[in-house]
């Protein structure tokens, strides 16, 4: 990174830098509530940087959860960047050391950047593209850290404060289903999973492993259904 | 929990993490092309995906009395109108889940 492709880049991500900032408080703060040092936020935020999966992954950190429960969930839901780095094939060619920090930090946000901005022609296009994935990643590890210690420096009564993952998942829905014109996945996840959690009952979430397997052969079989012109595009944040 | 259970499901997460983003640079990164049926799962099963997080996250829900589902039925509603409202993302997130944390500390 340097002065030239900082000052090209940091513009296109003050959009990233608003959001990161937000999002990641409030991630930090429900880690603190749910009784994680601040230290835990900045690893986290360091080492796995995905936002609704940290969201996941305070209720996992909280319920203990086996670690074969984690990295089944946390692969669900971030199954999504299969897609990301399909495009991006093209575009981290000849970067090097650095192409493996790129896919690293191919977060929702980082990828449409990338997706969308050109480099201007005095900037190096590799120098640009490491800046604004380094930037994006560097908000959101303040925004956790600075959650993180607010929510444990700040002893207000926090019974709730874990409602903000649900919140998180119903904001993605909404944006979903306003860009995907076939609905079908949706009514698919909600009512195999409530099948299962009414057959299996609550406990640890099991009943999500049942679930994806209907969800996977539910959408293969709605296959010829939904092919062909249903979408404009992925639609998806955090 | 130990630090070292701690630090271990963060581990998981992490490279779990890592190796969807990986994935397609291992599989594809040398020219071969993606089969259809996943870029059909990548496009269609991140919403069904959602929809079931949003089911997992309603999972405790009681029916005995309305302190066991109507907290998280109101703010979730109020989460979807503001989101189609004003389409801010903070906003939206913030506002439901302070309103939920008056539902379930002051009100039921």
């Amino acid at each position: 990174m340097n002065r030239k492709s900082l000052a090209a880049a940091f513009p296109h991500t003050v959009p990233v830098l608003m959001g990161y900032l937000s999002i990641g408080l409030v991630f930090g703060w429900m880690l603190s509530a749910a009784g994680f040092a601040p230290t835990w936020a900045a690893i986290m935020s360091v080492t796995i940087y995905a936002g609704s999966g940290q969201y996941l992954g305070v209720d996992l950190l909280a319920n203990a959860s086996p670690l074969g429960d984690a990295a089944f969930l946390t692969l669900m839901i971030n199954f999504r960047h299969l897609v990301y780095g399909l495009s991006m094939l093209e575009k981290f060619q000849g970067m090097g050391w650095r192409k493996l920090y790129m896919i690293f930090s191919l977060t929702d946000e980082t990828y449409a950047l990338l997706a969308g901005v050109e480099a201007p022609s005095d900037v190096d296009a590799k120098d640009f593209y490491f800046t604004i994935a380094l930037l994006d990643h560097l908000y959101w590890i303040a925004g956790s850290i600075l959650g993180a210690v607010a929510g444990a420096l700040i002893t207000i009564n926090t019974e709730g404060i874990d409602f903000a993952m649900t919140a998180l998942f119903l904001v993605i829905a909404v944006e979903q289903w306003q860009s995907n014109k076939k609905h079908a996945p949706v009514y698919l996840g909600a009512l195999g999973t409530l099948a299962c959690l009414l057959l299996l009952g609550p406990d640890n979430g099991r009943f999500l492993i049942p679930a994806l397997g209907i969800l996977v052969a539910g959408l293969l079989l709605l296959r010829p259904l939904l092919e062909g012109n249903g979408t404009t595009k992925g639609g998806e944040g955090l | 929990m130990t630090t070292g259970q701690i630090a271990a499901l963060v581990a998981v997460m992490a490279v779990v993490t890592f190796l969807t983003r990986a994935l397609p640079f291992l599989l594809f990164g040398r020219g071969g092309k993606p089969p259809e049926v996943v870029l059909y799962l990548g496009r269609f099963l991140p919403p069904a995906v959602i929809a079931m997080l949003i089911v997992y996250c309603y999972r405790g829900a009681t029916f005995a009395s309305p302190a066991g589902w109507a907290p998280g039925l109101i703010a979730g509603a109020a989460v979807v109108a503001l989101h189609l409202w004003k389409k801010n993302n903070m906003l939206s997130i913030v506002g439901g889940t302070i309103l939920y944390m008056v539902l379930v500390q002051v009100v039921f």
